[in-house]
């Protein structure tokens, strides 16, 4: 009686990547009314710098457009749904834009289309590229949302670029080629390459020679290139804007040199336009130069702060992470935590680590990782105080692992046929519980 | 070479999706054509007053100044003020797409208001859409599959053409209306429409109503709404209803909503209602005036559709600032009263000075209780009963009259002769203009001799069927300068647009 979309589960959303989310929204962690709940490290936002921004709209307060002075805007915002978006807006973001690129390019205002959240971005973005059926192909690990932002309605199909911890996860031209070989052998026509620059889950930006493999390979192959450039902000050494941390309010953006795409895409912006008084608030915070130039500088100090924070705690506790130079969340290793290198043995640990120790974190499978064992962890959405606790219980849990493991040393690795597909119990929990809305970051 | 440059642009076009190559979206409709003109030549009280007057956008702006009002006397509705600021990290931060409670709940209220209080919603059935443009299109993914057809009556919103079809791959097949009988449908049009569908191997999922109805601007009785829910109930297909305009009800007879129909015929088991069969879209656009704010609304008695759609609302979800301000707004019970029966009175005297000026000259509409328009009938000006006749029509009003209405043809109307023209999204003053140009284009065709009139007439369609042409032509160029706008909102005088910081 529905349809195919909405009675299969192409939404993606069975992953234990959102089951986590689901068990942190019953135990939530309280500092004072529960203590003993559980820490949100699944969740890729920036609460870093709030302060920053709060400051600023006290010291603009017509900014909103519904002061008693400002109010006479109010009627053009209320009545503003041009899909060609917010001149303003669109201005002030492609300077922005070139500002975070040190000025080494400038953006075109034309060239730009608004879409509600990256979400919609990307997903506007394959209707446009790609036909259903047609592939796309993506380097692994990779954000879990993908494959419902970019699979679910429009029918495109994802193939995985493997990268594995052997080179630090950087992307190489015969895993490139084998993606493709793979897409083939499944009668897939590849259309393009999508990769997040810097990466989620990996926190690195590509390095000069993935990029220039990449542009050579799709030049070769007549392909796409999207860029998810979402953290661009986060990078420890330059500025950035959509760390402005601001989720709610579905800022999403496409740019693209063809012209068709934007054509098309600006006419597909109808099915999500940014709220007007979004646009208008926005055009007005990233218009005050000075403002940003001291945010980002200041954010981005916050972060390196805390990314360090946590590198250094886990070091205490024996665990490494992948060098990081950007994200809000850094790539862990806990491979020697495993009792079996296993995907099996992953959802183990992961289970432990949610309900036992008490930290919702994201495992390297629900980022479609090739190797077992590697962990999301975020760390710019909570309190200094709470990432500490949760460094603490983590060491705690570490030590107890460390323990069980001399006095019962583990049985020889096994890598079975079976690790590729999640184990039922990880479908069964899906159903549990409704309340569940995060669209992930 | 010009073939190099048409083979490299048919490979460039081969590299992107059929979709984004289509011309599905709809938008090369000779129905955006008056816009065009209309944002060449803008109407201005003073500053451009021989200017094309906009005719063509359902806006209601006859009641913002008592949101104006409102806003100005409560700061803490908006996060960026003194008085909100403490709501802007959490606010900024909300991304759940279940939607703020208190703005679902209060999005809920307001239904409930807006239909007299004889049904109550449930704020766990509102799904958020990027405005009912994205709710639509949500809900015909939930529904239909690529190639499935949707029953709707004719006219229509033009849109639905790109909402409903363009990514979804759905078909729409017609219920065909005509004035014969007011527009009304017909159980025999349904059976037909349905048949056809069948013989055309399109798998018919459901029916979509506007109600009250985009053009006619009139509200469905409850006797058509009970044949169709007993037509859906048999055929166990879907009902959506439209209900954007349920707030511009102005006068008798009342809007009944397909919520009550449904309430009070479930009551009776012998009517075998299946409810996971309903669903309704609504929006603040029309009867707030706020399209701006992009508040879509999908409502569904099925649970699965609400799971499903909840999901999808991920790529549209109404900005949290929006969510708070709404939800402050509509629970001050006092304003939202006030401003339902005012907003009313204003549209009722507005509709009713504009048809009376058109009756004056002997331009009839259909007779009307809701919308922001009026269904004018002008098929005594028609030489023949032809869509080019009322095509040629439509340029003069356009390039003469100089007022841009929306032809029939482009609703998918059967009958020529048919104009839309909207009232509400301007002010008195504008109405009296448009009202006195109209006089004088009638008188202007009554003085003349029909053989003159006739010659006029195709000197002028000559001179606009070029125009015709060249704006057919898909203007890439025209389209992305900062003064041509969407069909959406051609605000070219717009300060908005004028801005550059």
């Amino acid at each position: 009686m529905l349809s195919a979309k909405a009675t299969l589960n192409s939404h993606g959303q069975d992953s234990s990547y959102f089951l986590g989310w689901e068990e942190y929204e019953k135990n939530p962690y309280h500092s004072v009314n529960n203590p003993n709940g559980i820490i949100q490290m699944g969740l890729a936002e920036n609460q870093l710098s709030f302060d920053l921004l709060e400051s600023w709209l006290n010291n603009n307060p017509d900014s909103s457009g519904f002061t008693a002075q400002s109010v006479s805007s109010f009627k053009e915002l209320a009545l503003f749904q041009d899909y060609h978006g917010l001149p303003a807006f669109k201005n002030a973001l492609v300077d922005f834009m070139s500002e975070i690129r040190e000025n080494k390019v400038t953006f075109n205002p034309n060239n730009l289309v608004l879409t509600a959240g990256a979400t919609s971005a990307n997903e506007t973005l394959m209707f446009c590229l790609a036909d259903p059926g047609d592939a796309f192909l993506i380097p692994t690990p990779y954000y879990p949302g993908f494959d419902r932002d970019l699979k679910w309605r429009t029918g495109a199909e994802i193939v995985p670029i493997h990268c594995s911890s052997s080179n630090g996860f950087r992307i190489t031209e015969s895993a490139l080629q084998d993606a493709y070989q793979q897409a083939q052998n499944q009668n897939l026509k590849v259309k393009g390459v999508l990769v997040t620059n810097p990466s989620n889950p990996l926190g690195t930006s590509l390095s000069l020679r993935e990029l220039e493999l990449l542009v050579t390979f799709i030049s070769s192959k007549n392909l796409h290139l999207i860029s998810d450039e979402i953290y661009s902000g986060t990078v420890f050494g330059s500025p950035g804007f959509v760390n402005l941390g601001l989720p709610g309010f579905r800022i999403g953006a496409i740019y693209s040199n063809d012209d068709i795409v934007v054509s098309a895409a600006t006419k597909m912006s109808s099915f999500g336009l940014i709220s007007s008084q979004t646009q208008f608030l926005l055009s007005q915070i990233l218009s005050d130069k000075k403002f940003t130039k001291n945010y980002l500088s200041e954010n981005r100090k916050r972060l390196k702060q805390r990314h360090e924070m946590l590198e250094k705690a886990l070091q205490k506790t024996g665990i490494r992470c992948l060098k990081g130079n950007a994200g809000l969340f850094s790539w862990v290793d806990m491979r020697s935590l495993l009792s079996a290198q296993t995907f099996e043995g992953e959802m183990e640990l992961w289970k432990k680590i949610v309900y036992d120790v008490g930290l919702n974190i994201s495992p390297g499978s629900s980022c479609h990782c090739s190797e077992p064992g590697w962990f999301r962890v975020c760390f710019a959405n909570m309190s200094k105080e709470t990432l500490l606790l949760a460094m603490q219980r983590l060491s705690t849990f570490v030590d107890s692992v460390k323990k069980t493991n001399r006095s019962h040393p583990r049985h020889v690795n096994r890598t079975s046929r079976k690790t590729k597909s999640l184990p039922k119990w990880v479908f069964s929990l899906s159903f549990a519980s409704a309340r569940l809305g995060k669209n992930g970051a | 070479s010009s073939q190099t440059h048409t083979q490299a642009n048919m490979e460039r076009i081969h590299l992107l999706s059929k979709i984004a190559t289509s011309e599905q979206h709809g938008e090369n409709s000779p129905y955006f054509d008056g816009w065009k003109a209309y944002d060449q030549n803008p109407f201005h009280l003073t500053e451009n007053p021989n200017g094309v007057i906009q005719m063509g956008l359902a806006e209601n702006q006859l009641s913002l100044d008592l949101i104006e009002e409102w806003v100005a006397k409560n700061p803490k509705s908006s996060i960026c003020t003194k008085d909100g600021i403490s709501q802007f990290k959490d606010i900024a931060n909300f991304q759940d797409y279940h939607g703020l409670y208190e703005f679902r709940k209060a999005i809920a209220n307001f239904m409930g208001k807006v239909r007299g209080n004889r049904v109550t919603f449930d704020p766990d059935r509102i799904v958020m859409g990027g405005g009912a443009t994205g709710a639509s299109e949500s809900l015909m993914f939930c529904l239909a599959d690529p190639g499935d057809g949707f029953l709707v009556p004719t006219p229509y919103y033009p849109a639905f053409d790109r909402d409903l079809r363009w990514r979804t791959g759905v078909q729409l097949v017609p219920i065909i209306c005509n004035s014969s009988n007011d527009f009304k449908i017909t159980e025999e049009a349904l059976e037909s429409a349905y048949e056809n569908a069948i013989a055309s191997n399109i798998k018919v999922k459901g029916l979509i109503l506007a109600n009250p109805s985009n053009p006619l601007g009139t509200t469905t009785d409850k006797q058509t709404l009970q044949t169709l829910m007993r037509f859906i109930n048999e055929k166990n297909i879907h009902i959506v209803c439209d209900e954007i305009y349920a707030a511009t009800i102005f006068n008798t007879p009342e809007f009944v909503s397909i919520s009550e129909v449904l309430q009070e015929m479930e009551q009776d088991s012998s009517n075998k209602i299946n409810r996971e069969l309903v669903h309704i879209i609504y929006s603040l656009s029309k009867d707030m005036g706020l399209p701006g704010f992009r508040v879509g609304i999908l409502y569904s008695y099925n649970d699965h559709v609400v799971s499903c759609a909840r999901k999808m609302s991920s790529f549209g979800l109404i900005s949290s600032q929006t969510q708070l301000f709404l939800a402050s707004i509509l629970s001050d019970e006092e304003f939202v009263d006030g401003f339902l029966s005012e907003s009313s009175k204003r549209l009722a005297k507005r509709h009713q000075t504009f048809t009376q000026g058109l009756e004056k000259e002997g331009i009839t509409c259909l007779a009307s209780n809701a919308g922001l328009f009026v269904w004018m009938d002008l098929r005594m000006l028609l030489n023949k009963p032809t869509f080019d006749e009322e095509m040629e029509l439509w340029r003069l009003i356009i390039n003469d009259v100089k007022l841009n209405v929306s032809p029939g043809s482009s609703f998918h109307c059967v009958e020529p002769g048919w104009f839309r023209v909207c009232f509400a999204n301007m002010d008195d003053q504008t109405v009296d203009i448009a009202l006195k140009r109209i006089r004088a284009f009638v008188k202007k065709g009554r003085k003349n001799e029909r053989a003159t009139m006739n010659n006029k007439r195709t000197k002028s369609f000559q001179k606009n069927l070029r125009l015709s042409f060249s704006s057919r032509l898909y203007d890439e160029a025209t389209m992305m300068s900062p003064r041509m706008m969407s069909p959406h909102s051609p605000f070219a005088r717009s300060p908005l647009v004028q801005a550059r910081t």
